[in-house]
């Protein structure tokens, strides 16, 4: 079923879509941006596709890539109980279009990927951050966003508030890199795939 | 002198007409009475501390996983109850504070508003790794490496999560610590 799916698709959207992966049992379908919409628009509409649901929508950060960031959606159909992720490629600069027409649930989404990622969705109504603190800078999902981030919050018992302060670690940060001839053990465990590697 | 009653209704039956007696009549009778039935000593911080640690009123307050470890102890296996311990939705009613789960920056003020908001005299627990130093999320952007920093903490229970015993075990050391304590300001 899905490979059949996945012919009818490299078939049916030959012009719009840059690959059509199959592997391990999973469909991928990478396009551009500015042929997401339609791309959306026909997995939604069409009879042999029916993906009526939005499960996620999410970005990859990719630093030495031209276009640093992937925007990755997946969709079920509960008719065909059939999976399906859809990629595209978005510069520093650009903006995705948005999916809030398509599927209602895309909103939240979006502004989550926006919040985390920084990459902006044209079109979209209420293009806010969601999770991260109340004045948040940066973008904390970016590989150059460094871990401890920059602020750090503690009360104020002369000021009776909240205040911020920039990061002061007690602790030194630990790496766990047990293979680093300065911290880690020199024996590795045989069965240990990962270390024999 | 002349003792009357709160509300004077003259000879009746449950003042015994205590208040046409002179203070030496009045003495009298109440020696009798003690010499009769008997009596108690006791210390004020006793009373005091008896109480308060016996009605511990907790804000429900769960962050995280450790809240589903709070509701297990507040449920019928370890009973909350049995030691007075009721949860409560407002802080205007509650006198304990268990922090239970990761304290992000975001919730920071939120926290900080319900324990200024709770009436004194007001004790907090510390739930979980993540409340007591951050515990899994210590280098976090976004987490407070311990729930101290926000308000001051009584009793720290560590474990990730800690199991309901821990919790208990922490309240009824806090219990304990009620019960030592005999300043009544803060």
């Amino acid at each position: 079923m899905p490979e059949k799916l996945k012919e009818y698709l490299s078939e049916k959207l030959a012009s719009k879509l840059q690959q059509c992966i199959f592997e391990r049992g999973e469909i991928t379908l990478v396009t551009l941006p500015e042929n997401l919409t339609n791309v959306l628009y026909f997995l939604r509409d069409d009879s042999a596709c029916q993906f009526q649901q939005l499960m996620d929508v999410c970005g990859v950060d990719w630093p030495a890539r031209d276009k640093r960031f992937d925007v990755v959606y997946h969709l079920l159909s509960l008719t065909r109980n059939q999976r399906i992720r859809v990629k595209t490629e978005a510069g520093e600069m650009e903006s995705v279009p948005t999916a809030t027409g398509i599927y209602k649930s895309a909103g939240w989404w979006e502004r989550e990927v926006w919040d985390m990622y920084g990459i902006s969705f044209s079109g979209h109504q209420d293009m806010r951050r969601i999770l991260t603190d109340y004045g948040f800078e940066g973008f904390p999902m970016r590989k150059d966003f460094p871990l401890t981030g920059y602020y750090e919050v503690r009360y104020d018992s002369e000021s009776k508030k909240v205040v911020y302060e920039s990061v002061n670690l007690a602790q030194a940060y630990r790496t766990f890199d047990f293979e680093s001839p300065w911290e880690g053990t020199q024996i590795l465990v045989p069965t240990d795939e990962k270390g024999a590697g | 002198m002349v003792i009357k009653p709160p509300h004077d209704s003259g000879q009746n039956a449950l003042y015994g007409g205590l208040e046409n007696r002179s203070p030496d009549e009045l003495l009298k009778t109440v020696h009798d009475e003690i010499s009769h039935k008997g009596f108690m000593l006791t210390q004020v911080d006793k009373v005091v501390g008896w109480a308060q640690s016996g009605s511990l009123w907790p804000l429900t307050f769960g962050l995280a996983c450790c809240a589903v470890e709070m509701m297990h102890t507040a449920a019928s296996r370890y009973d909350l109850d049995r030691f007075g311990v009721v949860f409560r939705p407002s802080p205007r009613q509650a006198d304990l504070i268990i922090v239970a789960g990761t304290l992000t920056n975001k919730m920071a003020p939120a926290l900080r508003t319900l324990y200024d908001q709770m009436a004194d005299p007001k004790w907090v627990i510390s739930m979980g790794s993540c409340a007591n130093g951050g515990g899994y999320y210590h280098y976090s952007y976004s987490v407070i490496r311990g729930c101290d920093r926000i308000i001051p903490v009584d009793i720290y229970v560590p474990g990730c999560p800690p199991t309901a015993e821990a919790l208990l075990y922490g309240i009824l050391r806090l219990q304990d610590k009620i019960k030592r304590t005999r300043v009544y300001h803060r």
